[in-house]
């Protein structure tokens, strides 16, 4: 991709040397969690060749709207295109000498006016307009000159992703046993999902990848989230039922936790917290998922909380409410993070309320539980700074079914990225 | 509630008194006494900082407690399992600009600008906003009825969280 292609040419194997598994023990080096040259490893191995998320057909349902973002690290924006109702996205950087082009985080625009010296692009990316065309002589190539899209842009019921390598895998292909869990969730809202509008923005002074295991870890539940299951309580629940069930590796490391919890959930599962009004309501929308989709199925989608990854930063959580989040590391003990809250188009404003309501009990940053997972994760980096200790343990369950509270799912995780920091 | 036509508008310095009281709490975690400062029928919210003025009904915020849930929180935060503010971290609240509004409906409206510092464990956060209240005269005290908290912040980065009370 660069002229200078000067990345020395012995990088294969880093993963096989940070990732080692043996019967019984599986355990991580953690340079990978604390190395500037892994990071940098990290961005052309992994983010510059996976699908990325870049955000949700909703949020940009009308042409000419547009979000801007940073996906893998790179400022994008994503826009519906005014002629053709597509989903498209650039790269935000001007063709003529480069200055950022979409310099609002969301809007709706026909057309997008580089403020440095003026050219203009359409929603397609077409250039639309040049000052002084006549300056340029006649041969110029003025359609080479348009934004230039990510090579790979294609979305999923709504989920819209990007990959910078042209010859990656499909989407569907890449997305492997998610497709299945993504249809799951999606099909429980009687409508289309939309993106709920306020976004956490937020950081977390740690490794990226301690929160792909944090966003899938059924053990840290009970000790870490004390207060959360104290607050459960005063308000009413019972928390006998546990955090019980299964954890999937769903192929290219992506992996899903489906399991049973105490608290309620939105989609159609009541709780003494949502209060006795809400029950009749409640009730009805489970009745409505048994009538489109049977007793077993409707028992998942109503009962049973999933935390899924897909990889390698994309992390859906279908729990107290369903968020979608995802994370981008800025150096080896920080990343930024972004979550949305997801919900059904068009629902009762009670029911949203509800679901409001519940997201905010546990998650955001302000939640009553999130603070203290990123107290965790800071807490490991700052624990790797110590020495030592060199190599973290990820065995949990191996020599098991996989529970919930077991590390299967991370396994998988890091399965994926030892195959692609092998790769030369 | 006190029938509208009789509130008085209080003075800067009788509203001053009553934000920095509640400053210097939330300083020194008195969050049991701090909560007395609030109705029965309080609210507190800090919408999203990309939707200040979001509407906690209908938009995702990153804090909407009504009365009950203060209550959890300060139960939350004066408990030694919220690891993310246990030790205690050292907290400074600047409350400033105050401006006081005619009473609408018994309520006095209340804006100010705030920066509350924390720091712990070597690292400093800082959060920068106005503050608006809505306060009522409650057996001739001011009482908080209704706190929002915008923050003049594009993101939460870098302080990460308000996992204490701002
Ligand atoms: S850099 Fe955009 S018009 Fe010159
Ligand atoms: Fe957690």
């Amino acid at each position: 991709m660069t002229l200078l292609n000067d990345r020395p040419t012995d990088l294969a194997g880093t993963g096989s040397r940070l990732v080692v598994e043996e019967t019984e023990s599986f355990r991580v080096h953690r340079d990978s969690m604390v190395s500037p040259a892994i990071l940098s490893e990290e961005h052309a191995k992994i983010f510059d060749h996976n699908w990325l998320y870049v955000g949700h057909e909703s949020e940009i349902a009308q042409p000419g709207d547009y979000v801007r973002r940073r996906v893998g690290g790179r400022p994008l924006f994503m826009v519906r295109g005014v002629k053709s109702g597509d989903v498209n996205v650039f790269h935000n950087s001007c063709t003529h000498r480069g200055a950022v082009v979409c310099r609002q985080d969301q809007g709706n625009a026909k057309v997008f006016q580089c403020f440095y010296h003026a050219w203009t692009f359409d929603s397609e990316g077409k250039l639309a307009g040049v000052p002084d065309r006549e300056a340029y002589g006649g041969t110029l190539d003025w359609e080479r000159l348009g934004l230039k899209s990510v090579a790979r842009v294609e979305s999923y019921r709504g989920f819209v992703f990007c990959c910078f390598d042209p010859d990656v895998v499909g989407l569907v292909e890449y997305l492997a046993g998610a497709k299945d869990y993504l249809d799951l969730i999606i099909d429980a809202a009687p409508a289309d999902m939309e993106i709920v509008r306020g976004t956490n923005h937020y950081g977390m002074d740690a490794n990226w990848k301690l929160l792909v295991e944090n966003s899938i870890d059924g053990y840290h539940a009970v000790s870490t989230h004390d207060t959360y299951f104290k607050y459960l309580v005063a308000l009413g629940t019972d928390l006998s039922v546990g955090v019980k069930g299964t954890a999937h590796d769903l192929g290219n490391g992506h992996a899903v936790l489906e399991y049973e919890a105490p608290w309620g959930r939105p989609v159609a599962k009541w709780e003494p917290l949502f209060g006795d009004d809400a029950k009749p309501s409640i009730d009805g929308l489970r009745a409505g998922l048994v009538e489109r989709f049977g007793e077993e199925r409707a028992h998942r989608m109503a009962d049973l909380n999933r935390n899924m990854l897909i990889y390698p930063n994309l992390v859906v959580n279908d729990i107290m409410a369903l968020t979608v989040r995802t994370f981008m590391p800025t150096a080896p003990g920080h990343m930024e993070i972004t979550a949305w809250e997801m919900a059904p188009r068009e629902e009762q404003p009670d029911v949203r309320q509800r679901r409001l309501d519940s997201f905010l009990t546990f998650l955001g940053p302000g939640g009553f539980a999130t603070p203290d997972d990123i107290e965790a994760l800071e807490s490991c980096q700052q624990g790797f700074t110590s020495g030592g200790v060199e190599w973290n343990d990820i065995s949990r369950g191996m020599a098991r079914e996989p529970q919930a509270n077991d590390e299967a799912q991370m396994r998988a995780f890091w399965r994926r990225w030892r195959h692609d920091m092998d790769q030369p | 509630m006190s029938a509208p036509a009789e509130v008085r508008r209080p003075t800067r310095a009788e509203v001053e008194d009553l934000l920095f009281e509640e400053a210097e709490l939330l300083d020194a975690w008195d969050l049991d006494t701090w909560l007395t400062l609030y109705t029965e029928d309080a609210h507190y919210v800090i919408p999203a900082t990309d939707a200040p003025d979001g509407d906690p009904t209908t938009d995702l915020v990153l804090v909407d407690d009504d009365r009950l849930r203060m209550r959890l929180r300060v139960d939350r935060l004066n408990s030694r399992k919220a690891h993310r503010e246990y030790p205690h971290s050292a907290c400074r609240h600047l409350v400033t600009n105050v401006r006081v509004g005619e009473p609408v409906d018994g309520e006095i409206p209340v804006r100010a600008s705030f920066i509350v510092w924390r720091s712990r464990n070597g690292k400093e956060s800082t959060w920068v906003g106005g503050y608006t209240y809505r306060l009522v005269a409650v057996a001739g005290e001011l009482r908080i009825r209704s706190k929002r908290v915008e923050l003049d912040m594009s993101s939460l980065r870098p302080a990460n969280d308000v996992a204490i009370i701002l």
